[in-house]
């Protein structure tokens, strides 16, 4: 389609779990992933600012180049272009967070009672309450998402997860797919394609959220036992009866901290990790690594997805605007966690350099309409290309 | 029964941190913020209108003058008219209350809580 349109958001896949929407909440979210998709574009303006306007400026000031990100943040904080682009880009994720939430707070009860009715006597759901929420996630609200992954407004609550499932894919506008498990769906494709006589038997997802990138992985391996984890019970609980609802009784979601697990020392083929580490802190993510190492069995494989990686020969405007959401869409540890090379943090935990590897992965898309159209400019920190670091442990 | 949750003041809530503002005066990013809300129910209204006006062309069952006349006939179509108002502004004006909500509890800015985050 020659506009490249963003999906309608009832092209979204349906399953139990999936909060109820009326007329104008689907609208809602229509207009928004349009407006995500419109703001890519007005992104492009900033490099045009910058080109024109702002650096020129600095010069004419100062005598010589931009050469710090405070410097460019500075003198690009003053341009007119860049503030509408982003008080436009802040308030749309707001209005995201609004729309979301006044769909799934309004039927907070009947979601809970839903999530209840699929999750009763099953085994493969083990909350347990003494599991504290780390404090790096109770210091900020990650992505302007108020009560984050973990606040229960009512006993028994799923909207946290509710509200994630339901606006992801108006935040990406349908970029990862109707189960928005473009992610989860790579990686699979890429373990089977480089490690075809892989046979994991037990696989670890860390950070696992609602699952969802989790269960391509139990679909591809059916015979394997997979375990999901994360510190917010309003996350498995709905991820769990989403999962069973779709049918996948091979994954077992507990309430754990990835940094202290109870699992046994060697005990997974596979332990896998999407858009988690860049939530996490500056301390915790070397004790995350560790029991990563801790778990792994000997020729056992661990891969992470993330933000695209900072590179040499990349601008220093491209790493500013890169960097936008850890302060203005409230991912703090985001930008931190460039000054930790990948390769040395997993050294650190015990993994050997010749087994790094890095490598970089594009959603696959059951959508036609959610392709990412070859000229459309690239929406950072939104866009379906990600990168993957990890090793085989030997 | 607990006590429902008040799903209209909450959904409009502010996240940890204080909210970043990007035009020197911040009267203009407050009222940016009601015009872009505003920008969206329109179109939201517009979708509606849309789905109407086919499904009435498609059936041929009510006219424009019928429409054209129409109050509410029950209690019950009042207060969910009043109820859709009602939520309608608690979405437009999210910053006025985000901004009290500020007001009330100081935050952290997010630089300190990444210096913060950074030692856990
Ligand atoms: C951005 S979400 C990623 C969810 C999912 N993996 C995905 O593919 O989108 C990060 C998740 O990690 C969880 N989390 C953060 N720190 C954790 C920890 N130490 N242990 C377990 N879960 C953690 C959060 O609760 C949140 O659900």
């Amino acid at each position: 389609m020659a506009k490249n349109l963003t999906p309608v958001w009832n092209k979204i896949a349906k399953h139990a779990m999936l909060p109820e929407t009326t007329h104008d909440e689907r609208a809602r979210y229509n207009f928004l992933s349009n407006l995500n998709k419109h703001l890519a574009h007005v992104a492009q303006g900033n490099k045009t600012a910058y080109e024109n306007r702002v650096e020129p400026n600095f010069k004419k000031e100062h005598n010589r180049s931009i050469e710090t990100k405070e410097e460019l943040q500075n003198a690009i904080s003053s341009d007119s272009h860049y503030q509408i682009w982003s008080s436009l880009r802040r308030s749309t994720m707001e209005m995201r967070q609004q729309a979301g939430r006044s769909i799934v707070l309004r039927q907070a009860e009947e979601l809970r009672d839903k999530a209840e009715k699929l999750n009763k006597g099953k085994s493969t759901l083990v909350l347990n309450p003494d599991v504290k929420v780390p404090e790096y996630l109770m210091a900020v609200d990650n992505h302007i998402m108020p009560g984050s992954y973990h606040t229960e407004l009512i006993q028994g609550d799923v909207t946290p997860a509710a509200n994630y499932d339901s606006g992801i894919f108006v935040t990406t506008a349908g970029t990862i797919g109707r189960y928005s498990d473009g992610g989860g769906k790579a990686i699979t494709t890429w373990v089977r394609q480089n490690y075809p006589d892989f046979k994991p038997k037990r696989i670890l997802d860390i950070g696992c959220g609602m699952g969802h990138n989790v269960l391509p992985i139990a679909k591809a391996f059916p015979d394997a036992e997979i375990i999901a984890i994360d510190t917010g019970a309003p996350m498995l609980r709905y991820g769990h009866a989403r999962a069973v609802d779709l049918g996948y009784n091979n994954v077992t979601f507990m309430q754990m901290d990835a940094a202290k697990t109870i699992f046994e020392d060697e005990s997974f083929d596979w332990i896998q990790s999407t858009m988690f580490f860049h939530e996490t802190g500056g301390k915790s993510i070397y004790k995350i690594m560790n029991e990563v190492h801790r778990l792994l069995k000997p020729g056992g494989l661990t891969l992470h997805i993330e933000q695209p990686q900072y590179t040499d020969d990349m601008s220093l405007f491209e790493k500013f605007m890169r960097d936008w959401d850890a302060l203005n869409n409230s991912e703090p540890y985001w930008s931190k966690m460039h000054d930790i090379d990948p390769a040395e943090l997993m050294e650190s935990s015990g993994f050997r350099r010749e087994d790094f590897m890095q490598i970089g992965a594009k959603a696959e898309n059951d959508l036609i309409e959610g392709g990412n159209d070859e000229n459309e400019p690239e929406d950072y920190g939104r866009a379906p290309i990600w990168n993957v670091f990890g090793a085989v442990k030997n | 029964m607990e006590e429902k949750l008040d799903y209209i003041k909450l959904a409009s809530n502010k996240s940890k941190g204080k909210r970043p503002y990007f035009h020197d005066d911040p009267a203009v990013e407050r009222v940016l913020n009601i015009t872009m809300a505003l920008a969206g129910e329109l179109a939201v209204a517009r979708e509606r209108m849309d789905s109407i006006e086919r499904l009435l062309e498609k059936k041929n069952i009510v006219t424009r003058e019928e429409i054209e006349n129409f109050v509410p006939e029950t209690p019950e179509q009042e207060e969910q008219r009043q109820t859709w108002h009602s939520e309608y502004i608690s979405r437009v004006l999210r910053i006025v209350q985000q901004e009290m909500e500020e007001m009330e509890n100081p935050d952290k800015s997010l630089e300190e809580i990444a210096n913060d985050i950074n030692e856990m």
